[in-house]
């Protein structure tokens, strides 16, 4: 039996958007809507969709940035997601995240020692000498140098930045660190290098990862299983080989075409959907992706796919692959 | 006979800051046939950027200076026309289109209005016809409700439509020459992908130029016809898109064709990386730009510029140990 | 990862801090470095007055009412009682030194904290506080001072709490609208995320963060104080006579203003030059410190 880490239980985020009119009544804008996942311990966890789909949402949902709507998460069995006060300060220990921006994540008038250093001294661990020792440590880890201990962000490259923000989220010595899109504000060559430190960290320190990204291969690369999200919803999720050797959604499938090719032989053929993803103000009640499917059915508007299992752990929300489920058992 | 479109001789671009020169585009050359699509891959300071906006002019004085060099376009020198020449080429025959599109459209003034001052600064027509072009070309780059979407503001539009909104504005010129900075980075790939299609329709039906500016080799692959890769303001190497996937030949190519991530890599090895960071371009000397970071680096790296060798037909490359005579031995990793 | 970190790139990334620090960007700005000269000048007959003044500033001599500038060594002349002008302006400034940057203190600190619980909160603290302001703002500042006069009678501690509360909400608003810029920034989120308290978020991360802007408007609103001063004086609301202050010394020029201008154009030459050198400074400052803010 795989070791559950975190459980996501029906997740709802809804946000309240106020109307530009005077007396209308503010929308309701679902960004995640009724998800529910396990991470196991030890393993990376790939979240991929596009913008607006609600992968980040649901990541600083998790780190408790915001308070799930609806829904409840479980870390190692227990029920976070009401915990204040010093319970919740004892979670932040173990959860951490690292943020897409490498710019905008570290605070500008502080040197890279103290930003490091920080976390230990808000949760009162060891004395400023052995802290000291711990950031030199931490520095070297991430590829670092030692002499970088009183510069200041603005003096760092991109990828310098992120390794300052990996180091700073090691120092307590989590169990699970969100990486909400770390790499895609960095350069190719630097993302490979960070991308090697995340695999390296995760070795050493038995990290889990939930990984958010809307870049495909770098997904493939870091992640052993993968969730696929749209317009707030799971539409797939399944371990990495079966998720990219046999995608079921017809999204999934609109998702892998639209990657571009990997050589100037390759003819890729494009599925590519209709029309733009709606907004998720005026999210349908049925599959999300009805107008723009190209399989699709009459019950597709009118009830909500459930994620069935298509063998191996892989699970799909298609009526595409219930009816065929259905008509398997019949 | 192929026709040459752009030619740009040994440009140079430089920035002068209190802290030095940075040599942003450091003797750049290359040639666009009619019809060609050519791609400018590189990191960022590569000098990619500048590049495209020296062709236009439009760098930022008096930090940034064009200091030398020739941009034919169609024979006739950029860098030397007259103010009114180039307001009258930019935007009738080259348009520009950059990776964040709400930057290039003004806010405050509805799609419609902008296309048909874009066209109206062109062509001498009436406004009800230049509304009727501007339609055209919305419904062309395939915007659902074009009459409708006349009347929007940018804002109102997803980035992709607003993407799409640059294009059809450079269609409703007779076109020559599209410079694409990025186009696709900011969107999705769902999105990239049909914006790329878009492009590639636009350029069969008017047999326009494109320049396409991009760190995403992908693109590069599903695009261009020729690329060049750039470093630190210099052409590294330079050749057919095919050619430089099957033999490329400078190690920095190498390095970023290994780093990218794709579906078929092994996910239990490491990726290859170039260690390091881009260099400060501050720092350019008489020396290989990349040797602070090459794997095969030598003692003439560090003292001596390496000069762009066409080592095969169309196949440019600027390292002392690839020219005709000697070759580099890639090392299996 | 830093084997190619050259000892050139340390050497322009040294150089290049030099020649970015604030410091030197204000020195290559010569309306800054005026402003600077005119401050430093004033601040300097403020602290040393009784070295520079060549006479006791409430000595009266009565036979030597109203000279002019120059005569009798008395370089800006004497008042209508025969008191040296020039001893008057020098302990002056030491007055409205005292009550301008007095009186930006007290408006500086009540306002930024307001303006800090108010940013960071929000919601129904965040309507009261900003309602108060707005109540404040629209009381206009001669009636604000006249009412605490009158409350708290004359006197230097009363002009500068005048001044300091008239002060609050300008030091209210523009800190409370930069908390909210920052506020939301991904570094206070990464703060959070690692379990920090609102108060170390707000005062180690957030404070330093705005103060730039802060200290723009300070160096501004001091001009305004040194006026605010005067203004109050010259109606008698201020520094009770004799001591000298400028509003003081241009109220008793003010009388005699077709007979004797010197009395009166001295002493608001003094007020004029000092405001501009404050504005000057603080413009400069705004330049290196919050470019964003140029207008």
């Amino acid at each position: 039996m795989k070791d559950v880490i975190l459980k996501v239980n029906n997740l709802s985020q809804k946000f309240k958007i106020k109307s530009k009119k005077l007396f209308d009544k503010p929308k309701i804008l679902k960004a995640v809507n009724n998800v529910s996942f396990e991470v196991y311990r030890g393993e990376t966890l790939g979240i991929i969709g596009e913008s607006g789909c609600g992968k980040s949402t649901l990541g600083r949902t998790i780190i408790k940035l915001l308070n799930p709507t609806e829904g409840e998460i479980l870390y190692n069995g227990k029920k976070i997601n009401d915990l204040r006060g010093s319970q919740l300060k004892s979670i932040r220990k173990d959860i951490q995240i690292i943020f897409q921006d490498p710019y905008s994540s570290l605070d500008p008038r502080k040197t890279t020692g103290y930003l490091i250093e920080e976390p230990m001294i808000i949760h009162n661990i060891d004395d400023s000498k052995k802290r000291r020792e711990k950031v030199e440590t931490l520095l070297k880890e991430v590829g670092l140098d030692v002499k970088h201990y009183n510069r200041y962000p603005h003096e760092f490259s991109g990828g310098q930045r992120q390794r300052i923000n990996i180091a700073r989220a090691l120092a307590l010595d989590p169990k699970l660190i969100i990486c909400d899109e770390p790499v895609s504000a960095l350069d190719v060559s630097v993302q490979a290098q960070v991308l090697n430190l995340f695999k390296d960290l995760q070795k050493k320190h038995g990290l889990t990862y939930i990984f958010i990204s809307h870049d495909l291969s770098v997904v493939k690369y870091i992640s052993d299983r993968i969730v696929i999200m749209y317009l707030g919803k799971i539409v797939e999720i399944g371990d990495n080989e079966s998720i990219y050797s046999d995608p079921k959604h017809p999204y999934t499938l609109a998702l892998f075409s639209a990657i571009p090719p990997e050589s100037p032989f390759e003819k890729k053929e494009k599925l590519t959907l209709e029309g733009e993803i709606p907004s998720p103000l005026n999210l349908p009640k049925d599959c999300p992706l009805t107008g723009r499917c190209p399989h699709e059915m009459a019950i597709c508007s009118q009830k909500n796919p459930e994620l069935v299992d298509v063998g191996k752990s892989h699970k799909v929300a298609c009526f595409l692959y219930q009816q065929k489920g259905n008509e398997k058992n019949e | 006979m192929k026709e040459k479109l752009l030619d740009v001789k040994d440009l140079k671009t430089y920035f002068y800051l209190s802290s030095g020169i940075v040599k942003a585009v450091d003797g750049v050359s290359f040639t666009l046939e009619k019809g060609q699509t050519m791609g400018i891959v590189g990191e960022s300071g590569s000098g990619k950027s500048v590049t495209a906006s020296s062709i236009t002019r439009l760098i930022s004085k008096p930090i940034g200076k064009i200091v030398n060099g020739e941009v034919l376009f169609e024979g006739k020198d950029i860098l030397k026309m007259s103010n009114k020449e180039l307001l009258s080429i930019r935007g009738k025959d080259i348009s520009m289109i950059f990776q964040d599109p709400m930057t290039s459209l003004d806010p405050v003034y509805r799609i419609g209005e902008q296309m048909i001052e874009v066209i109206l600064t062109h062509q001498k027509i009436s406004k009800q016809e230049a509304k009727r072009i501007a339609i055209d070309a919305l419904i062309n780059v395939g915007i659902s409700d074009a009459e409708d979407r006349f009347n929007s503001y940018p804002h109102e539009f997803s980035g992709g439509m607003r993407q799409r909104v640059m294009i059809a504005m450079s269609l409703v010129g007779d076109l020559k020459l599209i410079i694409a900075d990025e186009p696709t980075t900011a969107l999705d790939v769902t999105v990239q992908a049909k914006v790329l299609e878009l492009l590639k329709d636009v350029q069969k039906k008017t047999n326009t130029s494109i320049l396409m500016i991009t760190h995403n080799l992908g693109v590069v692959w599903d695009m261009c016809d020729t690329v060049m890769v750039m470093y630190a303001g210099k052409t590294v190497e330079y050749a057919k898109v095919k050619e430089l996937y099957k033999n490329p030949l400078h190690p920095y190519t190498w390095g970023l064709l290994d780093s990218m991530p794709k579906l078929s890599q092994d996910s239990n090895k490491p990726l290859i990386t170039i260690e390091g960071s881009p260099p400060d371009l501050r720092l350019t000397g008489n020396f290989c730009n990349f040797h602070y970071r090459c794997p095969y680096v030598q003692d003439i790296c560090r003292t001596k510029m390496p000069e762009l060798i066409e080592v095969d037909e169309g196949h440019f490359v600027s390292c002392h140990f690839q020219t005709r005579e000697n070759t580099l031995e890639r090392k299996e990793v | 990862m830093n084997t190619v970190d050259l000892k050139d790139k340390d050497k322009l990334f040294l150089t290049e801090k030099k020649a970015n620090s604030p410091w030197s960007k204000l020195k290559r700005n010569k309306t800054a470095m005026i402003g600077l000269f005119i401050v430093i000048i004033m601040t300097l007959l403020a602290l040393f007055s009784p070295v520079f003044a060549p006479h006791d500033p409430n000595q009266m001599n009565l036979s030597k009412v109203h000279l002019k500038p120059g005569v009798e060594g008395f370089i800006f002349g004497t008042d209508d009682v025969g008191r040296d002008i020039l001893s008057r302006i020098i302990y002056g400034a030491r007055i409205s030194m005292i009550v301008a940057i007095g009186g930006t203190l007290v408006g500086g600190i009540i306002g930024v904290l307001l303006g800090l619980i108010s940013g960071y909160s929000g919601g129904t603290i965040d309507s009261i506080i900003m309602r108060l302001m707005d109540a404040m703002f629209a009381f206009p500042f001669v009636l604000l001072a006249i009412v605490l006069m009158t409350v708290l009678g004359n006197g230097l501690r009363n002009v500068i709490l005048a001044i300091g509360i008239a002060n609050i909400p300008g030091y209210a608003r523009i800190t409370r609208g930069q908390v909210h810029v920052v506020k939301n920034e991904e570094y206070c989120n990464a703060i959070r995320v690692l379990g920090a308290s609102n108060t170390r978020l707000l005062l180690n991360h957030i404070l330093p963060n705005i103060l730039s802007p802060i200290i723009v408007y300070a160096t501004l609103s001091i001009a305004g104080a040194i006026i605010s001063e005067a203004a109050l004086s010259f109606l008698g609301l201020g520094i009770s006579p004799p001591t000298a202050s400028w509003g003081n010394i241009l109220r008793g020029g003010k009388d005699f203003l077709n007979t004797y201008p010197h009395v009166a154009t001295i002493s608001g030459l003094f007020i004029l030059i000092t405001v501009l050198g404050f504005n000057l400074l603080g413009d400069g400052i705004r330049d290196v410190l919050d470019p964003k803010m140029k207008r």
